[in-house]
This record gives C-alpha cells, sequence and structure tokens, in this order.
C-alpha cells in the first residue's frame, strides 16, 4: 500500500534521512523505536509531505506522492495524521474539530459527518463531550478525540507521531486502547512511538531507526527477543 | 456677551484683570465668539470621517499584503508561484517605502505632488492615511498569523484541507485574537495622526484651532482644548476597545 524507496531529507545540509526504504502492506502495523534524532517523526512527516523530502520516493496506492503534479490534498485526505501535541482546533467544539475536513472537503455532508462523529466518539467514550471545547479535555482525551478526527475522514491508512509522548503517564493507557482497538479492526498503521509494551504486542513489524537509516526490522519477538546489532541491544537495554 | 466685550475692552486696553476675567475672556473668544465652536465639531467630524476611511482602507491593504506576504513564505520548497513572487516584492517595497519615510513627508508629497490639483483635502488625507496605516497593520496581522502554533497549519492541512480553507477556518480566527490589542492600539495612533492632514489643508481639529488661532492670536485656548478633545476621542475609544476585548475572551474562558 505504501511503497518508499531511497527516501532522503537534509535541512540545511545536516542529513537527517540517509536513505530510507519500506513496504508497508494493507492491514499492517508498522512500529518505528529507536533514539531520538534518529529521524523517525522526520521520516513519518515525510509520507504525508508535511516535510518535503530532498531525495527518493514515495508511492501511496500506485500514486507517487512526491511527483509535483500529484494533488496532494486529495492523497492527504486519504491518510490520517496524530500528532504528539493533538493539534486539536481550540477556537471549535469538539463536533466542529470533528466534522470541519469531512464537510470541507466534499468527502460527507453535514448529517453524514455528524452522524459519524457521534458515532467515532462513542467508541472512544467521549459522546459527552461533543459539545466542548479542546480546553475542556484532559490530554488523553484530547489525544483520543484526535484520532477519531482523522478516523473521520474514513482514512486508509493512520500515521501517528508518538502520539502518547506529551501525556501524563496514567493518560497513556487509555489512548494506546484506543489504537489497539484501530490495529485490530484491520486499519493500516505507520507508529514512531516510545510505548515499547505497545509495540511488543500490537506490531506486525517493528523497525529500529538510527542515523537516518533502518538499522533492524523483524517481528517484535526477534527485535525485543534476540536483536542482532549492537545498536539495537544498547538502545533497548537503556529503555526497557 | 457684553461681560465679554467689557473685559475684552479692559484687557485691550492694557487696564487690571483678574485671573478669572482673563480666562473668561480667552475661553468665551476662542471657544464662543462668533459660533466658533462649530468649526471645532465640524473639524472634529472630518477628524472622525478621516480615521474612519484610513481605517477600512488601512484594513484592507493590511489583509491584503498580510495574505500575500504569509502565503508567500508558506510556499513548498520548489513550487514557487511566480505571480506569487512578483506580487510579494511589490508588497515588500511598499512596507518598506511607507514604514522608512515619515508621515508628513508622505502627505506633503501625496498633497502637493501627485494629487497637487485636487482640492478635496480630506479624501487625499484618507488616502495617505489609509496607505500609511496598511503597511503598519500588515506587519500586525502577518504577526498574528505567525503566532497561531505551526501544527494548527499542520493538523489542517493533514486531514486533507487546501491551504486556503486551513486559513479561513483554523488561522485566521485563532490570528484575530492575537491581533486586536495591536490593532486597536493602530487605530489610536492613526485618530490622532489625522491632526497631520492639516499641513495639506484637511479641514479636520486641529485645522480649526489653527484657524481661531489665527484670527485671535491666542494660542493657548485653542489648542489645549485641541489637546483635550483629541483626548476624550481616544478615551471613548479605549474603552470601547476594552469592552470588545473582554467580550472576545469571555466568549474563550471555557475551561
Amino acid at each position: 500500500m505504501i511503497v518508499v524507496h531511497d527516501l532522503k531529507k537534509s535541512f540545511e545540509g545536516l542529513e537527517v534521512l540517509k536513505g530510507v526504504d519500506l513496504e508497508v502492506q494493507k492491514g499492517e502495523c508498522v512500529v518505528f523505536i529507536g533514539p531520538s534524532g534518529s529521524g523517525k517523526s522526520t521520516f513519518l512527516r515525510c509520507l504525508n509531505l508535511l516535510e518535503i523530502p530532498t531525495g527518493g520516493q514515495i508511492i501511496f496506492d500506485g500514486v507517487s506522492m512526491t511527483d509535483p503534479k500529484t494533488d496532494i490534498d486529495r492523497m492527504r485526505q486519504r491518510m490520517g495524521m496524530v500528532f504528539q501535541h493533538f493539534n486539536l482546533f481550540p477556537n471549535m467544539t469538539i463536533l466542529q474539530n470533528l466534522t470541519l475536513a469531512p464537510i470541507r472537503t466534499g468527502h460527507l455532508n453535514r448529517a453524514q459527518a455528524e452522524e459519524k462523529a457521534r458515532e467515532l466518539l462513542h467508541r472512544v467514550g467521549l459522546e459527552d463531550k461533543i459539545s466542548s471545547y479542546p480546553a475542556q479535555l484532559s490530554g488523553g482525551q484530547k489525544q483520543r478525540v484526535a484520532i477519531v478526527r482523522a478516523l473521520c475522514m474514513d482514512p486508509e491508512v493512520m500515521l501517528f507521531d508518538e502520539p502518547t509522548s506529551a501525556l501524563d503517564p496514567e493518560m497513556v493507557g487509555e489512548v494506546l486502547d484506543v489504537m489497539r482497538e484501530l490495529a485490530k479492526s484491520g486499519m493500516t498503521m505507520v507508529c514512531v512511538t516510545h510505548e515499547m509494551g505497545f509495540a511488543r504486542e500490537v506490531a506486525d513489524r517493528v523497525l529500529f531507526l538510527d542515523d537516518g537509516r533502518i538499522l533492524e526490522q523483524g517481528t517484535p519477538e526477534q527485535i525485543f527477543g534476540h536483536p542482532r546489532e549492537a545498536r539495537t541491544q544498547d538502545f533497548l537495554r537503556k529503555v526497557l | 456677551m457684553e461681560q465679554y466685550a467689557a473685559w475684552k475692552a479692559l484687557i485691550v486696553a492694557g487696564e487690571e484683570t483678574s485671573v478669572w476675567q482673563k480666562a473668561y475672556v480667552f475661553f468665551y473668544q476662542a471657544f464662543i465668539e462668533n459660533d466658533r465652536w462649530q468649526q471645532y465639531l465640524n473639524g472634529v467630524g472630518t477628524t472622525l470621517l478621516v480615521t474612519l476611511l484610513a481605517l477600512l482602507l488601512g484594513v484592507v491593504l493590511g489583509v491584503l499584503v498580510a495574505v500575500v506576504r504569509t502565503a508567500h513564505d508558506q510556499q513548498r520548497p520548489g513550487k514557487h508561484n511566480p505571480v506569487l513572487g512578483f506580487l510579494n516584492a511589490i508588497m515588500r517595497v511598499y512596507v518598506t517605502v511607507i514604514r522608512g519615510t515619515p508621515m508628513m513627508v508622505q502627505l506633503m508629497i501625496m498633497g502637493f505632488v501627485i494629487f497637487a490639483s485636487s482640492r478635496d483635502f480630506v479624501t487625499v488625507g484618507a488616502l495617505t492615511l489609509g496607505i500609511n496605516s496598511g503597511a503598519y497593520t500588515a506587519e500586525i496581522i502577518r504577526g498574528g498569523l505567525m503566532s497561531v502554533d505551526i501544527g494548527q497549519m499542520e493538523a489542517g492541512r493533514s486531514l486533507g484541507l487546501n491551504y486556503a480553507d486551513t486559513m479561513r477556518f483554523i488561522i485566521i480566527p485563532q490570528a484575530i485574537k492575537a491581533i486586536l490589542p495591536s490593532l486597536g492600539n493602530e487605530f489610536i495612533v492613526l485618530l490622532k495622526d489625522t491632526s497631520l492632514i492639516s499641513v495639506i489643508g484637511g479641514k479636520e481639529l486641529l485645522y480649526a484651532a489653527r484657524g481661531v488661532v489665527s484670527r485671535t492670536y491666542e494660542p493657548m485656548y485653542p489648542y489645549v482644548g485641541t489637546a483635550v478633545i483629541y483626548l476624550a476621542l481616544v478615551m471613548v475609544f479605549t474603552w470601547l476597545l476594552g469592552i470588545f476585548e473582554r467580550r472576545l475572551r469571555a466568549s474563550d474562558r471555557r475551561s
């Protein structure tokens, strides 16, 4: 579904990604781990072109994302993204946060969008917050709303950029529960996370990124049980 | 009236008069004799009219410049729109020139060079002030747009919203709240700067005061009176702005 070939990204001379290859199948949950500064988030943000790659190719469902002729807005409508800092729209109610994009892009009409928003909010246990503003929600609630906001566009892929890193520890669980549900429902997911427990339990494939390259990848058992590379072993010893 | 004439005669004759008598005479002479208060009143009307026109023009220009400059700066690298680049260059020249030259000089150039044949000093004045205010307003609005967290733009675009929709529904509503206090300040500056159009013959408040001074040769009451009127106007507007801002914040206090 997503094919990444030799992806490179530099920021003013600093090469953050030094050629990353990846293939994600439909329904697969891929988790990136690695030390900070290794390029995990940059890689994820390149997938929907929030960062413009300086080299390589990204092909999503047969369409080249990096081709200047590609309608990038259309492509982004098919990929949901969840951010570390939620990025809910503080000037809107939760319902407005959820329905703005589906309505404005013509994906759903107002009635459909509101019904979908209600249904998804119910699934994450936040239907009573529908008329609230983001400022009235806890961090965990905000992130669940942010996930729902992305899901309202019926994306084919969900990108998670360290979704639990900005949360108080007691709120991490509720967000991971939603992500676990989502993975179980067959959603294609690409996650960057520091939650090793989540990676071990939910991921179909774990990739260890170090210094802009994929150093090692495999099933969670392989990576967490028998890491081959010294860097991976070193990293896992520190975080586990 | 008779009282004024009698005391005025005493002063003119160099007779001994009390402070209160003098004050009465000069005040009467500055504001009441020959219904001069009407001149001030007309001046205030012109001042407010010029402020309003200049404000409208300034905001329209400011929004235009700010949106073009922000859109230009936020283009994807390698995807430069030449039209936008050209417009951006013009806007930058505009902001640089207007901010880099004194308002008085701009007024004189507009009044005596570009529109030298025009007798409509009020319109020329409002035009000049509006063009001037636009440059400052543009920077205020640009600052407001940039003050909105970059994550908001990313969230909007990641949902597949286009740039214009993201600006319209997400960025601009949040920027307005940050902009309003500075915009109110710009408005007050503008109101006071209208006094400058008297140099090109715009018949606003200060022009009226100068007219009275040239007839009576008594500067104190007309000028101090003018200052008091400006102060009162500014205080009224500050009060109104305060109410407006409090309202805006009240709708924001939701947590």
